[in-house]
């Protein structure tokens, strides 16, 4: 021992220069309590089309998307992220959906007819939904997998990459 | 004007510092006094020159000084008085002159009461603790200027950030701060021992009374952080494993570690080594718990900030815990043990098992903070683990931990022979079985909470036992019980002390168990003058109210008790907007109790008041949480107090 004593600080380098590497890192997506957890079931009824839940959509990856007609920038810069998302993705066993908070009708249906959303959108009713997962404000964006259970949470507006590099682990 | 005052004052007294840091290591190797005096004066200027910064910086917030970038950033003209004061240190800049105003503060005390009784470890300590500061006030000047000027002036401020409008914004972070910097007295003390090569017990004892003081602030900072997450953050609960909470816990667990460990090289001259290492560990994971805070390398709800401060932070850690275990590494024959382990079933190794829960613990709070940017550094995806993980892990550690407190304090050292063991856990354990027994009988099925609550009841009964035995000792000699007791109290305070620190983490540990176990929570939407229920609670909804207050809107929600238990009590949670956050804060309101809190946070809600989403939780035993701490509190105040045992 007496000679590898001086191993002794080194071996403290390795763990700082991980520490280093984090300046490279994204800071911005912020944990959530949920990650890891069940998500919260929901029953939606979209502007268009059948109604949705959790349930029926077990065994497909869901990217639950909370936006508003009035997050501007952040939801106007991921629409055409999440529409790309939804026409790239929807072959391999995933589902895009967006519930609009705290909105009118009026300007979220502008706003889906403004992107050409083909991917389900549905208003959270009560904003009930946005509780139960505890969003501080939009965009989020959950990532639930085939089991159910939220795998990730991101804030702000996505990004193709972000996007990929959250949906492929999950395929 | 003030902006220039106070960047002109730091600069000052960051050259004093690094010439005090650098004269007391010169004046110690020469064998010159009148440097380490001169190094002194320095220390005193730049305590004087820190407060007066400090000063500043609260006028410039009362008088609404918009010419100071920090002070429009985080204050506005509506912005209650009250919160001026606490808004110093709501952000990065000014928490940094609170933290450096601490350790100054920290560094007087220091002067004063060793200047003479620490002859040959004095000038490093000094060196040490200006060597830091310095590092405070270069951080202070360069990359997180809190005196920098803005121009044009603004007409108004950004405002504070809205959920720190709380009163727990006073005190915790001041209590964690003098927690963080204390720990900084017993590492200078350790680096001056490996210094001067005077490794003997010294150093451990001189600083075994900062040690408990720098422990106990760690300890009130992290639950007043737990009592302003419950009832400001609304999520109903009081620890997240957030990164920037596991920081503060990473330095509490092995300061505790160390606290322990103390006593065994006390008492048999074990563990120089490993309580040196353990100083330096705790001490450098405050730096760390503040490098994850500000540099916004790992991501929290807490990380305000990001910038250059992260690069500055993370070479003085380095810088720290390189040298330190070069030191270590230097004086390693020196540090060997005079003492010898004896026999597994004594106290010894009672405390070793502790020492080595307690850094496993670190260890893997550590992994797991860290566990996001170790798996995008390895595999490029970004992993965190959850709560899951840090309860599963740390739950063996910490109900092995609980056991050990009622083993530790009451087994022989050296080596306990079975009548020593009957003597002192028969009755405890027979209390703990008990207690399992009658708790399982009042229907509690969740092994895990039996197990703990026999623990707790074990651990409570070796208090008994030997509080008990100790005054009928008394007793015998003619004391009247109360008496008795508290002469005990007083004349042993290190020892009953210690016990009753551990009083309130038992307690503590029944309001987590109970708060874990049995919560139970609903959500609904109700209409104006229908119900929620929940746990035998009938809450009537009467309706939304919106006012404007001085520097947000808010709209509260009424809700009556209507029948069922604490019938007429109207809770009123609310959401506050404020213009410069983009979404409401959430106001809890809860009814405190003993037995159970009722806990209703408003949601969403329809405009015209017709009628609203709560979230209603019945969270049971949370109050023992905060019990708990004021039991720690009187603890760690008798076992600080001066020994007035006589020799016998």
């Amino acid at each position: 021992m007496k000679r590898w004593r001086w191993l002794l600080p080194l071996a403290a380098v390795p763990l700082l220069a991980l520490l280093a590497y984090g300046f490279r890192v994204d800071p911005h997506s912020i944990p959530s309590p949920l990650v890891g957890r069940p998500a919260a079931s929901f029953a939606l009824t979209p502007f268009e089309g059948a109604p949705i839940t959790l349930q029926a959509l077990r065994g497909k990856v869901v990217v639950v998307n909370f936006w508003a007609s009035w997050c501007n920038p952040a939801c106007y810069e991921e629409a055409p992220v999440l529409e790309r998302a939804w026409r790239t993705y929807q072959g391999r066993g995933v589902v895009v959906l967006g519930v609009d908070m705290q909105d009118t009708p009026e300007a979220a249906q502008t706003f889906i007819r403004r992107f050409d959303l083909t991917f389900p959108n549905a208003p959270d009713v009560g904003g009930k939904m946005a509780v139960e997962y505890g969003v501080y404000g939009v965009p989020e964006t959950f990532f639930v997998d085939r089991a159910g259970r939220i795998r990730a949470k991101h804030v702000g507006a996505l990004t193709d990459e972000i996007v990929r590099g959250t949906l492929e682990p999950l395929l | 004007m003030i902006a220039d005052i106070g960047a002109g004052a730091l600069v000052v007294a960051l050259a004093l510092a690094l010439f005090g840091a650098v004269a007391a290591a010169v004046g110690a190797r020469t064998g010159r006094p009148a440097l380490v005096e001169s190094a002194q004066h320095a220390a005193l200027a730049v305590f004087a020159l820190i407060s007066g910064c400090l000063v500043l910086l609260v006028y410039a917030f009362l008088t609404f000084d918009f010419s100071v970038r920090y002070v429009a950033t985080n204050t506005n003209l509506g912005t209650p008085f009250y919160y001026r004061i606490t808004a110093v240190w709501g952000a990065l800049e000014g928490s940094i002159v609170l933290w450096a105003f601490m350790l100054s503060v920290y560094t007087l005390i220091v002067i004063v009461r060793h200047r003479r009784n620490a002859r040959d470890l004095y000038p490093w300590v000094l060196t040490v603790m200006l060597g830091v500061l310095a590092f405070f006030l270069l951080v202070m000047t360069v990359p997180a200027p809190v005196f920098q000027r803005l121009t044009p002036v603004p007409a108004d401020g950004r405002g504070l950030n809205p959920l720190l409008e709380d009163s727990g914004m006073i005190t915790h972070p001041v209590a964690l701060y003098l927690g963080f910097t204390g720990f900084t007295v017993p590492f200078a003390f350790a680096m001056a021992a490996l210094i001067t090569g005077r490794v003997s017990d010294f150093w451990i004892t001189t600083t075994r009374r900062w040690t408990i003081i720098a422990w106990y602030f760690l300890s009130l900072g992290l639950l007043i952080g737990g009592w302003w997450s419950y009832h400001v953050l609304g999520w109903g609960g009081y620890w997240a494993w957030d990164p920037v909470e596991n920081a503060a816990f990473m330095p509490w667990l092995t300061g505790t570690a160390f606290l322990h460990s103390v006593m065994i090289q006390e008492r048999r001259r074990m563990l120089r080594l490993w309580n040196v290492a353990l100083v330096i560990l705790t001490f450098s994971l405050t730096l760390f718990g503040t490098f994850l805070t500000r540099s916004g390398v790992i991501a929290s709800v807490h990380a305000f900030t990001q910038g250059s401060i992260g690069v500055f932070f993370l070479s003085f850690l380095s810088i720290v815990v390189l040298t330190a275990l070069a030191l270590l590494a230097w004086r390693w024959d020196a540090l060997a043990a005079e003492g010898e382990l004896d026999a597994v079933v004594s106290r010894e190794s009672a405390f070793l098992l502790n020492n080595v829960l307690l850094v496993a613990a670190a260890f893997t709070v550590f992994f797991g903070t860290v566990f996001p940017l170790l798996s995008e550094a390895l595999r490029g995806v970004k992993v965190s683990v959850g709560m899951p993980f840090f309860n599963r892990v740390n739950l063996p550690l910490f109900l092995g931990l609980l056991f050990l407190m009622g083993v530790g304090p009451l087994i022989a050292w050296r080596r306990a022979s079975l009548d020593n063991l009957k003597r002192n856990f028969l009755w405890p354990a027979a209390i703990g079985i008990v207690a399992a027994a009658v708790v399982f009988a009042l229907g509690v099925r969740s092994s895990l909470a039996v197990t703990t609550l026999a623990v707790t009841a074990f651990v409570a009964g070796t208090i008994a036992v030997d509080v008990t035995r100790a005054t009928r000792a008394r007793t015998r000699l003619g004391e009247a019980v109360p008496r008795a007791l508290g002469r005990l109290l007083l004349r042993h305070n290190r020892r009953y002390g210690g016990f009753v620190v551990h009083l309130g983490i038992l307690v503590i540990a029944l309001g987590v168990t109970g708060s874990q176990a049995w919560s139970v929570q609903t959500e609904t939407t109700v209409r104006r003058g229908e119900h929620a229920e929940l746990a035998g609670y009938k809450l009537r909804f009467d309706g939304l109210a919106g006012t404007e207050e001085s520097n947000h809107f808010k709209v509260t929600g009424t809700f009556t008790i209507d029948g069922g238990r604490a019938t007429g009590t109207v809770l009123q949670p609310a959401k506050k907007f404020y213009p410069q956050d983009s979404s409401p804060i959430a106001y809890v309101d809860y009814r405190l109790g003993l037995i159970e809190d009722l806990y209703v946070v408003l949601g969403d809600f329809a405009r015209d008041g017709s009628q609203a989403t709560i979230k209603v939780q019945v969270n049971r035993l949370v109050s023992w949480i905060w019990i708990g701490g004021l039991v720690l509190t009187l603890g760690a105040a008798l076992a600080i107090a001066p020994e007035r045992r006589r020799p016998a």
